[in-house]
């Protein structure tokens, strides 16, 4: 039935598509194995070294990468508790 | 020397617990001491597959924790007195599999066998991990379709990296075993190839399981299927893969269709 169905309504192979689709994915995906093992490190350690300074909460510790063309960029974003600008005015004077 | 075997796949539903049976019970009919171990905590299937689903007393978790001895929990197969089953527990949190219990029960079988068939579960979990943790080969259960080819990749490259061989360095040795493949939709350009297959994944083959109406019989009735039939096309397939794993050069013979009536009436497009 499904052959007679094709010939009436001439599709071609799928194959060669599903083979070009997994090439292209398993290429992509492949390089990106190990980053978000990498970007965990960075931000155990960013946090660690904030911290021997200044008491964060660690989940206002964002650490994201970005790729793009060109070029990539590494985000980090720390929320401090305000009792840090205070420390820092005590510092000044 | 025991050799340990993960029998994994990334993605559910393609035939690791029947590949495991099977692989199991040929290795078996051919005279080795096999144990076959089901790392479904929570959804065992292996002990249903084998037919010893009311035989089960004690399983893998019991061992771990201490509750039962290990020969307390295997179960010997009826038929093959070579094979036996160490089942998972089917009510115990998945959690309670530990790297250090898994590693001990690994190490105290290896005395006694000489294959230890891992079945792991699906996915990339804690389970899966643990199933191949301790594996000197794996065979990477994979059927012609995309979503699988995509996860067996995955796992391949866990293969190369979370095994206590990868972290010394040494690597585990990989086989592709392609299941429910279905040679008349390979031939008419339907399914991914097998040579496409082996080009993705950059993977020795190990088999060829042709599509079959006698790998469910098998598991209705509670047989592996080479034991249940063994002169039907996937038993035999199964047999020169046991064969391969034991060092044996056996030629790949790729299935082909029966050219049914109804095909030729409706003339097949080769692709």
């Amino acid at each position: 039935m499904m052959n007679l169905l094709r010939l009436l309504g001439g599709r071609t192979a799928s194959a060669p598509v599903a083979r070009e689709r997994l090439q292209i994915l398993l290429a992509h995906e492949r390089g990106l194995r190990g980053q978000p093992d990498l970007l965990g490190l960075l931000r155990a350690e960013i946090l660690a070294v904030v911290s021997r300074h200044v008491v964060l909460d660690p989940e206002k510790v964002i650490v994201r990468m970005d790729r793009g063309k060109n070029v990539s960029t590494l985000e980090v974003d720390i929320e401090v508790p305000h009792a840090f600008e205070r420390s820092l005015a005590v510092a000044a004077t | 020397m025991a050799k340990v075997l993960v029998v994994t796949s990334g993605k559910g539903g393609v035939g690791k617990t029947t590949s495991t049976a099977a692989l199991g019970a040929a290795l078996a009919q051919l005279g080795e001491k096999v144990v076959v171990i089901d790392f479904d905590v929570g959804l065992r299937n292996l002990d249903l597959v084998l037919g010893a689903e009311r035989r089960v007393v004690f399983d893998l978790i019991n061992v771990v924790q201490g509750v039962a001895k290990l020969p307390q929990a295997l179960i010997r197969d009826k038929r093959l007195e070579n094979l036996w089953l160490l089942p998972a527990s089917q009510t115990r949190d998945k959690d309670s599999l530990t790297d250090e219990g898994v590693r001990g029960v690994i190490t105290e079988l290896r005395t006694k066998f000489d294959w230890i068939l891992c079945d792991s579960p699906a996915g990339i979990e804690r389970g899966a991990m643990l199933a191949m943790r301790y594996a000197d080969e794996a065979v990477i259960v994979t059927n012609p379709e995309v979503s699988s080819v995509r996860d067996s990749d995955r796992i391949i490259g866990m293969l190369d990296s979370k095994t206590v061989k990868a972290e010394k360095g040494e690597r585990v040795e990989k086989h592709v075993l392609i299941t429910r493949y279905d040679s008349g939709r390979a031939a008419r350009g339907e399914m991914l190839s097998i040579d496409d297959i082996l080009e993705i994944l950059a993977t020795p083959l190990l088999g060829i399981i042709p599509e079959s109406q006698d790998v469910l019989r098998a598991s209705n009735v509670g047989s592996p299927v080479t034991l249940n039939n063994a002169t039907s096309a996937p038993a035999r397939a199964y047999f020169d893969a046991a064969r391969r794993l034991m060092g044996d050069t056996v030629t790949m013979m790729i299935p082909v269709e029966r050219n049914g009536l109804m095909n030729r009436l409706l003339g097949r497009r080769a692709a």
